[in-house]
């Protein structure tokens, strides 16, 4: 019983998530979006202490639940993990040298900044790396084809969205995950969650003095040993009729699977005392402790090819070199925002305007950045603010949005075509949503001259408006620099 | 029943049927008599008065993705049309990315040279050089393979002034050369097309002592009748009168306005139903050209059967318009003025722009969702936000993003190649900013 609701409660859990990076509309985000922030990392990162201390509660009283029905890593791998033979566990010691190893790794990676690291072995970031690079990509040509249909049927219901490769380092890193994780959950069940998973281990500490825990009855016990060949978390000594709570992730198969009642989940708290670790402590402190570093050089690299015909050709837009990134409105600049993500993937995945993509630079790899070849920084979108879970973005209306100036807009006048061509042009200053943008005569002794542009830096936000649409192909001949610190009027 | 009499009812049968597909729209029956025939007063050619625009023939893809003009449907609406009266066929080396003159003339060649009414143009609008005028004359002998044509059209005189039409045509001397190509036969009427403004068209009609034109080519329709543009285009019944006045017949373009008086903003449509519920906007339109007793023929770019069959109804067994009707038609148009369209012909003209916008393609959206009515206007409006969705949505079907209004600079290319005196960059900046507008409601 109690497993069948674990595994109905993590199904659910688990399709509202991946719906989550898969949906389109942007109609799920009010609805679903609880479950990301929900996520502990990214409760962590992002100090929303309710959400750290309702799941830490929540794992003092009942265990490592956590793992089974919240975290979609978790839940995933156990779907992997069906896919090996039935009973093929069997109890394995605690490798404590291993888990809290990989957990100071992490803080260190944390603290140096490392974010790569910390993103590539973070469990959420993981999962929605998956998602996003390897499930969206198939989910969106699904989509189109039903646009696609529904186009010719003359309704609204679908409308196609572009499918393109953001990051070509992500995807790899993403297959990377998947084969990794593949291979240990058929091999090792939980082995992921109780050898590396930093959230797991962190856990563990608290689950090791839960209230509510599986319990043997060595009265009933047959010393059958089914139980601990059924453990995925390979946790159950059935020898000495003892179970590793800093390992046991709550998922009831042994409950159900024991012939004799001989196991429980019941009430014993204070009973079989763990010993907390000093590694586990100072990992502790060293969350509390804040980040540092960041900055530096990007280096990028256009990866999209598109044909055209018909009409007069559109050269695609090649990305320019940024001194600074740009980081979005919300994120206080570059610093907090690459100290706080975690590479989950869930605002890439929900911009509308194919504005932001993981980054294929070494420093921030994974991490997201803007980007303004395909599409800019509409004035009326928030959706990234809106989602983040880990506070690297934090949410904000439309009217604030516009207030932040997240970077600077700088012209090249080489490349200008009232320059190269000789015409008459200002689609930037047109489209710039802060009249930042002046058009001043080319020539100022000639009153008929033709006019060029001139951005008022006081003015300029950022958003990509002019540069988008700069007529000047391949490179924009107006182009954004992200600012360090983002500024609000 | 024997097999004999099994064979000849089935017979029947089919060439009833055949029939009927042929000249029946919508289960309305055709209307009774022959087609509508015109005289020419100046060498007494009798002409139908619906004449067939090849500038709209159906364009399907190649093998390799090019645009070609889908040559079975060719021949087919040009045997239907032939077969039920229509001898007056309007192309130029311009039309359809030059590919008009060639698929028109090889669907005509299947009938009798004597059986129809051969008209071309001299679109000498990029290079307007004798070398290259002359290649573009004799080209259309040889391609079309014909010795002679019926009628041909100094092409789109009015754009760029008199003076572009002195340089396309005086200064090269083409006009003296034409003059004696129909001293000699090969030209057999000699005229131009007109779209322009009212002293461009005195000044080209001035030039009549001389040239001794034998037709004018004209915009006509109930809108442009009293509504054209006024500034850069001159209303179709100030020509009418002018042209008549000298005694030269008229041949018509654009009846439809490209189409828009066939697809009418709603309440328009509404009230033409009202009136007549079984006549097609079209219809409407079609006899108000036909009422006019100076004109000659109709040219419609009939692309489907369906048009077709629609023109072929009206022009068979013509009935003009009554008084009454005209007063009805010119309120109509009045009314028609107030919505904010595009009275964009999709001719293509401005094509391809070398920013890469889709201007048609632009124009027929923003006309249609406004035409419709129920587009989305502000926030306050009931049912807002489905209307936002649906627009931003098919505007983005209609068009790829990257080829939407938000990309035209105002370089004013454009500008001199509109027939219909669009002040393109302006209205296309006018949709953008009401795009933008819509946009950022969400």
């Amino acid at each position: 019983m109690l497993r069948k609701i674990r595994i109905i409660i993590a199904g659910l859990m688990l399709a509202g998530i991946t719906l989550l990076f898969l949906d389109i509309t942007g109609a799920l985000h009010a609805w679903l979006g609880w479950i990301a922030k929900l996520q502990f990392f990214p409760a962590v990162m992002a100090v929303n202490l309710g959400a750290v201390a309702l799941l830490l509660l929540l794992t003092l009283l009942f265990g490592r639940i956590y793992c089974s029905v919240i975290c979609p890593l978790g839940i995933f791998q156990d779907i992997l993990s069906r896919l090996g033979k039935k009973r093929r566990f069997g109890y394995k010691p605690e490798r404590k040298w291993l888990r809290y190893g990989v957990l100071a790794l992490f803080i260190a990676a944390l603290v140096a900044g490392v974010q790569v690291f910390v993103a590539f072995i973070e469990p959420y970031s993981a999962y929605g790396r998956m998602v996003q690079n390897l499930l969206a990509p198939l989910w969106d040509w699904g989509n189109n084809l039903l646009a696609w249909i529904s186009a010719r049927a003359g309704a609204y219901a679908f409308w196609p969205k572009e499918v393109w490769l953001r990051s070509l380092p992500t995807l790899i890193v993403a297959v990377v995950t998947l084969v990794a994780l593949a291979i240990l959950a058929i091999k090792g069940g939980r082995a992921y969650c109780n050898n590396i998973c930093p959230v797991g281990t962190m856990l563990s500490l608290v689950s090791r003095f839960s209230m509510f825990r599986p319990v043997i009855d060595t009265s009933k016990c047959k010393n059958c040993g089914s139980c601990a060949r059924q453990c995925k978390a390979s946790c159950i000594n059935a020898k000495e009729h003892k179970i590793d709570y800093s390992r046991c992730v709550d998922c009831f198969d042994c409950i159900d699977d024991c012939k004799f009642g001989a196991l429980r989940y019941r009430f014993a708290w204070g009973r079989k005392k763990a010993s907390g670790t000093a590694e586990g402590d100072s990992g502790r402190r060293a969350f509390l402790t804040v980040s540092a570093l960041a900055g530096g050089s990007l280096l990028a690299k256009a990866q999209e090819k598109k044909t055209d015909g018909g009409f007069a050709q559109i050269l695609p837009k090649t990305r320019p070199q940024r001194k600074t990134p740009i980081t979005p409105a919300g994120s206080f600049g570059p610093k907090h925002f690459y100290d706080t993500c975690t590479a989950c993937q869930l605002c890439v995945a929900a911009c509308p305007n194919n504005v932001l993509r993981p980054s294929s630079s070494l420093e921030h790899l994974m991490q997201p950045e803007m980007s303004y070849e395909k599409g800019y920084c509409r004035p009326e979108c928030t959706k990234c603010a809106d989602l983040c879970p880990a506070g690297a973005i934090f949410p904000l209306t439309p009217e604030l949005k516009s207030a932040i100036h997240i970077g600077i807009a700088s012209v090249d006048r080489s490349l200008c075509v009232v320059e190269t061509d000789g015409v008459s042009c200002g689609n930037c200053a047109r489209h710039c949503p802060a009249g930042a943008i002046q058009m001043v005569r080319k020539d100022p002794d000639d009153e008929d001259s033709l006019m060029i542009p001139s951005v008022d830096e006081s003015r300029c936000i950022g958003c990509g408006a002019c540069e988008n649409l700069c007529p000047a192909r391949p490179l924009s001949a107006i182009t954004v620099n992200g600012r360090s610190n983002h500024i609000i009027d | 029943m024997d097999r004999r009499q099994f064979i000849k009812t089935t017979a029947a049968g089919a060439a009833s049927a055949a029939l009927a597909s042929c000249g029946v729209k919508g289960g309305k029956p055709q209307s009774e008599g022959t087609m509508e025939m015109r005289t020419n007063p100046i060498n007494g050619d009798k002409v139908s008065l619906l004449g067939y625009g090849c500038m709209r023939w159906q364009m399907i893809k190649d093998e390799e993705g090019r645009d070609i003009i889908d040559q079975d449907s060719v021949d087919e609406l040009v045997d239907m049309a032939i077969a039920s009266g229509v001898n007056y066929f309007d192309t130029s080396p311009a039309y359809l990315q030059g590919q008009s003159e060639k698929a028109s003339a090889a669907a005509l060649n299947r009938h009798p040279r004597n059986s129809y009414f051969l008209a071309t143009k001299l679109s000498n609008f990029r290079n307007w050089s004798r070398e290259a005028s002359m290649k573009m004359y004799y080209d259309s002998f040889d391609v079309m393979e014909t010795d002679y044509i019926d009628y041909y059209l100094l092409h789109n005189i009015g754009r760029g002034g008199f003076e572009a039409f002195s340089r396309r045509y005086i200064e090269n001397g083409m006009m003296d050369f034409l003059l004696a190509q129909r001293e000699k036969g090969k030209i057999r009427q000699l005229g131009f097309s007109f779209h322009g403004s009212q002293p461009e068209f005195d000044a080209m009609l001035a030039t009549h002592d001389t040239y001794k034109y034998d037709f004018v080519q004209i915009q006509l329709n109930y809108v442009d009748w009293k509504h054209a543009d006024g500034v850069r285009n001159v209303n179709a019944d100030y020509l009418y009168d002018k042209i008549t006045a000298l005694g030269l017949p008229i041949v018509v373009m654009e009846p439809l306005q490209g189409g828009a008086l066939a697809n009418l903003p709603r309440s328009i449509a509404q009230q033409l139903k009202e009136r007549d519920p079984d006549a097609s906007a079209a219809s409407w339109a079609m006899r108000f050209v036909g009422t006019h007793p100076g004109v000659l023929t109709v040219l419609s770019g009939m692309t489907y059967q369906e048009h077709l069959e629609d023109n072929l109804s009206t022009f068979t067994g013509f009935k003009p318009l009554s008084e009454a009707e005209l007063d009805f038609l010119e309120r109509l148009a009045t009314t028609m003025k107030e919505y904010p369209t595009v009275n964009c012909t999709a001719c293509n003209y401005c094509m391809p722009c070398p920013w890469g916008v889709d201007i048609p393609g632009t124009f027929q959206h923003y006309n249609r969702a406004v035409g419709e009515g129920d587009f989305p206007q502000n926030p306050q409006q009931k049912d807002f936000a489905r209307l936002r969705r649906r627009y931003l949505l098919s505007y983005d079907r209609a068009v790829e993003s990257l080829r939407q209004a938000s990309h035209c600079i105002g370089c004013k290319e454009c500008l001199t190649h509109c027939p219909q005196s669009i002040n393109i960059p302006a209205e296309l900046h006018r949709i953008d900013r009401y795009i933008e507008k819509i946009r950022r409601e969400g």
